[in-house]
Formats: structure tokens, C-alpha cells, sequence
């Protein structure tokens, strides 16, 4: 019974958040893409039209997401414009979520959101130490998570697992020091790719399916 | 004439050491003359809490700018305990990257867990059996009992009670046995996994867990009788770290520390997940948002978790502990002697993993530190593509300089412990 009423509840929910993409679609002149993917509520806009869009969504009173609970960044090098900043945002009072991506590259800036939500400063500190996302406005972009005088962006898919500095106590100077990275082994990265299932034909095999 | 030389050198010993702030009665009579039309300057200096400081709860490191003895502004630095766990999972099957959440929030182990198994369901779409949904409410309700007498008890020791630290410890043992009897470690379980739990309990735990819920109300009842209206207590904590619920919700707070603000929202009754729909609990509020309110919230919270627990009991069935399909989860040790299939699953799970779907997904539970959540994205193949960690204390953290505004310097103590603050979880 519970779990029809859950299973109920849900998909009027989805619904509704479905509508919503919709609405946002059409209405908003910011929106590039909004569909609902996985129950998610996920919309696209462009970094120029961020603050406006953004600023709706908290103040007007059919949406009011309050909270920002989390800003991130996703990285993919294949692409001109590498990195989405993706935006999370929860609105306590209709009890909704709502993601919203913008794309950047390395070297433009995302308009920060610190002045709608003050905890934005962190989130944005963070992106910037793992991702090297520039935030235009943001008066305290500094590194967060990282050691002090650590170069390079760590999430960064082409910035290596292992690093390229280490850091050790040496006895004879006593104090830290910071070494390259050498390793005793290669490191090994297994990409589980099938040549199985890759491979249609097998060698020697190409006449199998000729028609003649 | 001996006596006065000798006053006069003391005095001017006494201003190169100590300052001029000495205590009255330690000056000499006609030092305390000279004060009396003097004036006092306090000087504004910062001062270093932390990263060794045994209240700072892990590696915090604050920076305070002191005017004598009132809080201007609180700058804290973290990441001295950043271990890269977000690259790691990166490059790790799904299965072997579930070990690092416990390493996060080592408090509150299996919550973490949780999240990223919940995400991985939601992004394979496989629906996990009704015992293991009961497992892990069951195991998620004993760590946010863990999570808060630790949280409790250091926050009292932090504030000078000592016997609410060494009570807890006795209590977190009994659930850290539950923990080693269903995980096989009191500490890091790896238990929940993306399709079920590990293992189902040992036959007699149930009846061991629910022997032990009609005993813990009592430890409450006693830990309360210590604190809730100890005068002392009261002091450090009513009215101090004061945060309203607009700036809690400006401030991305979640959790007891957003229920302490006035702000009814608990995910388990919003949004539930699991079976929580199907136990009923109720959500304390609290008003003020202080301190004392966050630590009466905690107290709420475990009894609630309590009666959960005993719900849970009652409902679960026996039944399979995780999904049926030996492409997600590994199969019996004596399958693999006999069956050739077996064995290939088997090796295939714990080399190469399973491939999840291409999708992203936002996925949030209610640690018992607030909302944790996991932003997930996969590419199709069998590692994750991103996998972002939402900490709690993280944003939390960031709020201290505005929590601690214009306080004193030991009501920052008391703050840093209602914060519920682990730094494995801030710096990830």
C-alpha cells in the first residue's frame, strides 16, 4: 500500500517536473535544453544568461529552489568547450530539484553566484582548485582543497593519477621536500575494452558473409 | 631602599615578559597605583586553532582574528586532509570505488555507502530485494545512532564534561559489534553494495539489536540527565552559534543543523528512499538554531532512530539479500566449486566490474550529518566518469565565520562540535 502511494506520489511528481522543463523550454529565453532525465529535472543554459535564469529560479515564487546544494564540475578534453559546470539546486518549499549545466572552457569565465547563495564561494574555490574553472565576480578564487603551491588542475582527465610531484619528510634537511614522481612500476590502467567485441569480422573470416 | 631597587626591577622583568594585562593581585602595590588612570588597549591579533587542536574535531585549521577576547572574523583552511578519493573512483570499478565512502565520513560509515549504492542502482535500474532495503535502513538508523553519541559526547568533552565521552564510547561498542557481526569490521563495512548488502546478518542479530533497543532509551535518558539541563551546559550552548532559518538556507545547511533553524525537512520523510516510506518516525524541529538546539535535535534523532530500528525488526522477512542476477552481484563461494558459469562471473565481477549506462544522476540520502550526495555521471563503461561527493560539513564549515560572528573565543568550540564536522568528509 505504501509503496503504491510512493509509486503514486512519484510519478505526479515527475509529471509535473516534466511540464516544468517544458515550460522552462519555451518560456525562457535562457533555456537551451530541459528534459527529465532519470525522474531529474535538467536544464541547459548558456554562461551569459546564468545569473538572470538563475535568479528566477530563487526568487520567483512558483519555483523558489533556495538552496544551492552543490556546485561541480565535469570534464571532457574531446570537446571545444571542455567543462560543464553543473549546478544543483533544491527547493525546500515544493520540495523539487533542479540541475542546471552551463559549458566553459578554460579561459572564460562562469559568472559566480555567491551573491544569491553565500555558500556558492566554497563551491566555486573548489571547481576551481580540481578544475581551473575561471568564476568572474568571485572575490576570494583561491585554491581549497590542494597543497599550498600545488600547480595543475587534479580532476582534469589529463592530469595523471599519480601526480607529477611527491612530497616527503628528509631527515638530512629536516623539513618537507617536494620530489618529482618516480615509479618503481609503470603505472597500469586497464581500460576493459573487449578486442572481442570491437571486432565484427574475425581475420580470415571476411568471406563468412558475402553474398554472391 | 634594598627593597624598593628590587620592586623596581621585578616591575620592569614583569613588563618585558608579561604584558601589561597581569592580574591585579599579582602586581606590586605601587604598580597598582600607577594603573588605576591607565588605559587599556586591546590589541586585535589572530591566532592558530588547530590543525592539532583536540576540538577541531580532525585537521581544521582556523585562523581568528581576536579584538582581546571576541571573534572578528574566523578563516578556516582545510584540505590538509584531501586524499584525492574523487580521481581515485575515476579509475576504479564500481564495485572496488564503494570502499572509499566508508573512508570519508569514518564516522558514519554505511550512510556513505549508501549513497553511491543507491546512485548505481538508479543509473543500472535494477531494483534490490525487500530484505536488503530492510537491511539498510536497519544498518543506516545504528550509524546515525554511532555518528550522533560520537558527535555528542566529544562535543560535551569539548565543553569540559568528560563522563558523557567515556559513557558513549561504552554504547558505540555494542554497535560497532552489530557492525562486525553483519560486515565481518566494526568500522569500515563495505557492506551496502550497489544491489543489496554483502551478506545477510547472522541468524541471532536480530535478537541481539533488538534486546539492545530496549536498553539504549535508557542510556539516553541517562546521557540527558547529564546534559539537557546541566547549568554548565547550558551556558556554553543556549543561545550561542545563533543561525535563523533564512541563513541556514542561504548557507546550504541540511540536516539537524537545518531542523535546529526551524526548517522541517528530513529526506527520509520528503524523499524517501529504500523503505523509509514504510516506517513511521517523526522529524524534530527545533526553533532557535543554536547550539543547545542542534544538540537537543541529536538527542531527538537517536530516539527516533531507535523506534526505526524496532520497526524495522518487526517487518523484515526473510528473503534474498541482494538482486538475482549474477551479472551485479557475485555468487556463492560453494556455486564456484561446481559450476563453471559461477566461476566465470565470479571473475569477471572482480576484474572487470559490470558496465553501467550512459547517465548522470543527482542522488542524495540523509547522513546523519545531513544531506549526502553523490553526482554521478557514467560514459558506459565500467568505471564512473565523474563521480562528485556533496560533503555535509563541507558547507557547514564554510558558515563558521558567520556562525561565530562577534562571539567569544570557547564558544568556537562549541560551534565546531554542533557542526558535526568529520574532515574526511570535508576534504574528501
Amino acid at each position: 500500500m505504501a509503496d503504491l502511494c510512493l509509486n503514486s506520489r512519484r510519478a505526479e511528481s515527475e509529471g509535473y517536473l516534466a511540464s516544468l522543463a517544458f515550460t522552462f523550454l519555451t518560456e525562457q529565453p535562457y533555456v537551451s535544453y530541459g528534459a527529465l532525465e532519470k525522474g531529474e529535472l535538467v536544464v541547459r543554459t548558456m554562461s551569459q544568461y546564468l545569473l538572470p535564469f538563475l535568479e528566477i529560479l530563487k526568487n520567483d515564487p512558483k519555483y523558489r529552489f533556495e538552496q544551492l546544494m552543490d556546485i561541480c564540475g565535469v570534464d571532457y578534453p574531446q570537446r571545444a568547450d571542455r567543462f560543464d559546470v553543473v549546478y544543483n539546486l533544491l527547493s525546500v518549499s515544493y520540495n523539487r530539484r533542479i540541475r542546471v549545466i552551463v559549458t566553459t572552457d578554460e579561459v572564460i569565465p562562469v559568472p559566480s553566484v555567491h551573491k544569491l547563495w553565500p555558500c556558492a564561494t566554497w563551491w566555486e574555490r573548489e571547481c576551481y582548485d580540481l578544475f581551473g574553472v575561471l568564476f568572474s565576480g568571485q572575490p576570494d578564487l583561491r585554491r581549497i582543497l590542494t597543497d599550498n603551491g600545488f600547480e595543475g588542475h587534479p580532476l582534469r582527465k589529463d592530469f595523471p593519477l599519480t601526480g607529477y610531484e611527491e612530497v616527503r619528510y628528509d631527515m638530512g634537511h629536516r623539513r618537507v621536500v617536494k620530489e618529482p614522481v618516480s615509479l618503481t612500476q609503470d603505472f597500469r590502467d586497464f581500460d576493459f575494452v573487449s578486442p572481442w567485441e570491437s571486432v565484427l569480422t574475425l581475420p580470415g573470416d571476411e568471406k563468412a558473409r558475402e553474398v554472391l | 631602599m634594598m627593597i624598593e631597587s628590587q620592586d623596581k626591577e621585578m616591575l620592569s622583568f614583569a613588563k618585558m615578559v608579561l604584558r601589561e594585562d597581569i592580574p591585579e593581585s599579582l602586581l606590586p602595590e605601587k604598580k597598582l597605583h600607577e594603573q588605576t588612570n591607565c588605559v587599556v588597549e586591546i590589541d586585535s591579533h589572530a591566532l592558530n586553532f588547530g590543525p592539532q587542536h583536540p576540538s577541531a574535531h580532525g585537521v581544521l585549521r582556523l585562523v581568528l582574528e581576536l579584538e582581546g577576547e571576541i571573534v572578528a572574523r574566523a578563516v578556516p583552511h582545510i584540505g590538509l586532509l584531501h586524499r584525492g578519493t574523487e580521481k581515485l573512483i575515476e579509475h576504479k570499478t564500481y564495485q572496488k570505488a564503494l570502499p572509499y565512502f566508508d573512508r570519508l565520513d569514518y564516522v558514519s560509515p554505511m550512510c556513505q555507502e549508501h549513497v553511491f549504492a543507491l546512485a548505481t542502482e538508479k543509473l543500472l535500474g535494477v531494483e534490490i530485494p525487500e530484505r536488503a532495503k530492510w537491511l539498510r535502513v536497519l544498518f543506516s538508523e545504528i550509524t546515525r545512532i554511532l555518528n550522533h553519541i560520537l558527535n555528542l559526547t566529544a562535543m560535551a568533552l569539548d565543553c569540559g564534561a568528560a563522563t558523557p565521552a567515556l559513557w558513549g564510547y561504552e554504547e558505540r561498542e555494542k554497535l560497532m559489534e552489530f557492525y562486525e557481526a553483519a560486515s565481518g569490521a566494526r568500522l569500515h563495512a563495505n557492506y551496502f553494495r550497489p544491489g543489496g548488502v554483502a551478506r545477510d546478518i547472522p541468524s541471532d542479530l536480530e535478537e541481539k539489536i533488538s534486546l539492545w533497543t530496549r536498553d539504549f532509551p535508557k542510556w539516553i535518558d541517562a546521557l540527558e540527565g547529564l546534559l539537557t539541563e546541566n547549568r554548565i551546559w547550558k551556558q556554553r550552548t543556549v543561545g550561542i552559534g545563533v543561525f535563523t532559518a533564512e541563513q541556514a538556507l542561504a548557507w546550504g545547511f541540511s540536516g539537524p543543523c537545518l531542523r535546529a533553524s526551524g526548517v522541517p525537512w528530513d529526506l527520509r520523510r520528503n524523499q524517501p528512499y529504500d523503505n523509509y516510506h514504510k516506517v513511521e518516525f517523526e522529524v524534530p524541529v527545533a526553533r532557535h538554531g543554536d547550539c543547545y538546539d542542534r544538540y537537543l535535535i541529536r538527542i531527538a534523532e537517536m530516539r527516533e532512530s531507535v523506534k526505526i530500528i524496532e520497526q524495522c525488526l518487526d517487518q523484515m522477512q526473510p528473503g534474498a539479500v541482494k538482486v538475482q542476477d549474477p551479472k551485479f552481484s557475485p555468487p556463492r563461494r560453494a556455486d564456484m566449486k561446481q559450476s563453471m558459469e559461477a566461476l566465470i562471473h565470479h571473475f569477471k565481477l572482480f576484474s572487470e566490474g559490470y558496465h553501467v549506462p550512459h547517465g548522470a544522476t543527482y542522488t542524495a540520502v540523509e547522513s546523519p550529518k545531513g544531506e549526502l550526495a553523490v553526482y554521478l555521471v557514467s560514459d558506459g563503461t565500467n568505471r564512473p566518469y565523474r563521480c562528485k561527493i556533496r560533503p555535509t560539513g563541507f558547507a557547514h564549515l564554510q558558515a563558521i565565520d558567520e556562525l561565530s560572528r562577534r562571539g567569544m573565543l570557547a564558544d568556537m568550540v562549541a560551534i565546531i562540535g554542533s557542526l558535526d564536522l568529520v574532515f574526511g568528509e570535508v576534504d574528501r
